[in-house]
């Protein structure tokens, strides 16, 4: 039932194996990992974890609730979609999911990393190593070619520019954009920026991809193509994360999370039961 | 910081917006600019002063005696006193913290003649260290010395124009010239630092010891006038009193009398210009440093605009794990790079200017009264360069930190 085999633990285990983990814990006070060992259960079930989410903004005297208490679980080597109207709060879970702004209640663990309270630079940290993020309106650096746009997430983790380069290359190849690597993004048409930007998102080896609206900007056929190489990319075992409200695009991924008014309608709904 | 990729993006910016940037590059240009033209030629009308004071020590004094103005001692006012060499003695062993001391005493215009050539030439008696003191140079053979006035040897210094007169090219080294009819040897010829209106006498003066002109022309131990300087390290504003009491108390003059013992002190007068000049210095550093700082806001004017329009893209960057200490570092460095290269092209500019005054006076031989030399020195230029930096990383300063605070949330957002 439990497979932990993969957990990074270094004590002994096998004995565990038939233990529920309630029954493991004791077992591990006197271990100085002992904090890891329920997140580490958790990790393999769940790639997000949001617990009660909330968050308001206050506007002079009113104060507006968008996200009144969001339980979510989204498992690892997921293709999932959020949907919902505008107004719904889905920019809102998007952003707390992505760590791009802060949540006033409840936890949110990624990757059993609890993800709270985190200074400016840990926050900037935590989005480059672990989400990958691609936009609707593809957010390419204007006057950089498709390489160097491909590179920039490694830029910030001090890697060697040769090396770096070498690695945008080899997820340009990826993408089927090997030879447009040298293109400045106004020489690329739609889908081939959105290609760019999922090489870019990817080359930092996220836990999650997380994208806006990404066929937002794109004609039907090349959406789909997008939607297959989204595919793609999670069948090679990475967890998708797509915020839409075309329900084609919906249909497309594994499970469909439907938000309204704040909070989670439908959690599990598959649109589409194939794959 | 400075890697191949900031340098990129500065070069990136800057070509996107070439006028802006130029424009901005023009004002710290200009402001630095004027900061070392306006210093260099203020050091060029400083020189030109300070010229005028010459290579000579400036600690001296000179003094000579005036009419008195009270009665003294039952002497009448309106006497004057009369100094001798004995003074000179005097001093010698009274102020310890005098260095040089030189008299000098005229007899006025007299015939000086080699062989049939003549003219009149103020004959001078002085001792040995005249040359010390005054702005005066040897051109050829030796002054008057020691052994000279021990001796009262009848040597004579020719003025360098006399001894054009007399002589013409010829070596006048061990030649005798007839001063009013007695015989001189010829020692040395020596002329002013510098010719100015004040200093053509020197240009036609004969010198001789003067123990020989007391013997020769029966003057009698008269002085004129002496000067003197103080010992390293003392001010001659602190010996004046000493020197002028003594004087005071040696002639019967009242010790409160403002006149009878007359001075100039060089010192106090040298002093005042240069506190002038600190003064004048300082207001063009304010004028400059003024200028430059105006250059300075255009700056961070134009970052503040550049970081509002690259809100987007920094909000891409932050979605991409820049933390705000790249950001600021990339606004930093973009601040700096502007400041500093559009600087140091206004320091050479104007050093370039500066110099070519310089050269082209030189040239041209111009040589107006107050200004000379009109030169920047290093270390204002490496003062400067510093302060570019300085200047580039406060105009950065605030558009930087405008930049740290953009919201990545920015990024998601579709205009």
């Amino acid at each position: 039932m439990l497979r932990i085999t993969d957990t990074g633990l270094k004590r002994p285990f096998i004995c565990l194996v038939f233990f529920d983990r309630h029954y493991a814990l004791p077992l591990l006070t006197h271990s100085k990992n002992r904090r890891e060992w329920p997140d580490a259960i958790e990790t393999r079930l769940s790639m997000i974890q949001l617990r009660n989410i909330r968050k308001a903004y206050k506007t002079g005297y009113t104060q507006l609730d968008v996200l009144k208490g969001i339980d979510l679980d989204i498992e690892a080597g997921a293709f999932a979609s959020i949907m919902g109207s505008s107004g719904s709060g889905k920019s809102t879970l998007l952003n707390i999911i992505g760590i791009l702004d802060e949540y006033d209640e409840g936890d949110y663990l990624l990757d059993g990393k609890m993800i709270k309270g985190l200074s400016q630079t840990e926050a900037a940290h935590y989005r480059n190593r672990f989400i990958g993020f691609v936009f609707q309106s593809f957010n390419l650096l204007p006057f950089k070619t498709a390489q160097e746009n491909v590179a920039l997430p490694l830029y910030y983790q001090k890697m060697d520019r040769r090396k770096r380069q070498d690695l945008a290359l080899e997820y340009l190849n990826l993408v089927g954009l090997a030879d447009w690597a040298e293109h400045l993004p106004n020489q690329l048409s739609g889908g081939q920026q959105q290609r760019v930007a999922i090489a870019r998102a990817l080359i930092t080896k996220p836990k999650v991809i997380l994208a806006d609206e990404p066929t937002g900007a794109l004609d039907s056929k090349t959406s789909f193509e997008v939607m297959e190489l989204f595919k793609k990319v999670n069948r090679e075992g990475m967890t998708v994360i797509i915020v839409t409200h075309e329900n084609d695009i919906a249909a497309m991924t594994r499970r469909i999370i439907r938000l309204r008014d704040g909070v989670i309608e439908n959690g599990n709904a598959t649109l589409s039961a194939t794959k | 910081m400075l890697d191949r990729d900031t340098w990129q993006e500065i070069l990136g910016t800057i070509k996107k917006h070439k006028l802006r940037t130029g424009l901005t590059a023009l004002g710290v240009f200009w402001g630095i600019f004027m900061l070392i033209f306006v210093l260099g030629m203020g050091k060029g009308l400083e020189n030109g002063v300070f010229r005028g004071f010459g290579d000579r020590a400036k600690n001296v004094m000179y003094v000579w005696p005036e009419r008195t103005s009270q009665p003294y001692q039952g002497f009448q006012p309106g006497r004057r006193p009369q100094l001798r060499l004995e003074d000179i003695t005097a001093i010698r062993q009274n102020v310890p913290e005098v260095q040089f001391i030189a008299p000098r005493l005229s007899i006025g215009s007299q015939p000086v003649y080699y062989n049939d050539i003549g003219d009149s030439y103020e004959i001078r008696g002085e001792l040995e260290d005249m040359i010390r003191i005054e702005a005066l140079k040897l051109h050829q053979g030796r002054y008057i010395n020691e052994r000279d006035i021990e001796e009262s040897r009848k040597v004579a210094v020719l003025g360098q124009r006399t001894a054009e007169v007399l002589f013409g090219n010829r070596d006048c080294i061990g030649e005798y010239v007839r001063i009013k009819g007695v015989e001189f040897r010829v020692v040395g010829i020596f002329g002013p630092m510098q010719i100015k209106p004040w200093t053509e006498s020197d240009l036609e003066a004969v010198v001789i010891p003067l123990t020989a002109m007391y013997r020769t022309f029966g003057t009698g131990e008269r002085v004129d006038y002496f000067v003197c300087s103080a010992a390293p390290n003392v001010l001659v504003s602190t010996i004046e009193p000493q020197v002028k009491a003594l004087l005071k108390k040696r002639h019967h003059v009242a010790p409160d009398d403002p006149q009878g013992i007359g001075g100039f002190n060089l010192e106090a007068e040298y002093q005042s210009v240069v506190r002038l000049f600190g003064g004048i210095r300082a207001f063009l550093w304010f004028v400059g440093i003024g200028t430059l700082l105006a250059g300075i806001v255009g700056v961070s004017n134009i970052m503040l605009i550049t970081v509002k329009e690259r809100t987007k893209e920094i909000g891409i960057r932050k979605a991409m794990g820049a933390p705000p200490g790249s950001i600021i570092s990339m606004i930093l460095a973009e601040s700096i790079a502007i400041t500093s290269a559009s600087g140091y092209l206004g320091l050479i500019a104007g050093t370039f200017i500066i110099g070519g005054i310089d050269y082209l006076m030189m040239a041209n031989n111009l040589e107006p009264d107050n200004f000379y030399n009109p030169q920047v020195n290093l270390a204002v230029g490496a003062g400067a360069i510093v302060l570019l930096i300085l200047a580039g990383a406060a105009a950065g300063f605030i558009p930087a930190m405008q930049a740290a605070r953009v919201n990545p949330v920015v990024a998601l957002k579709d205009e």
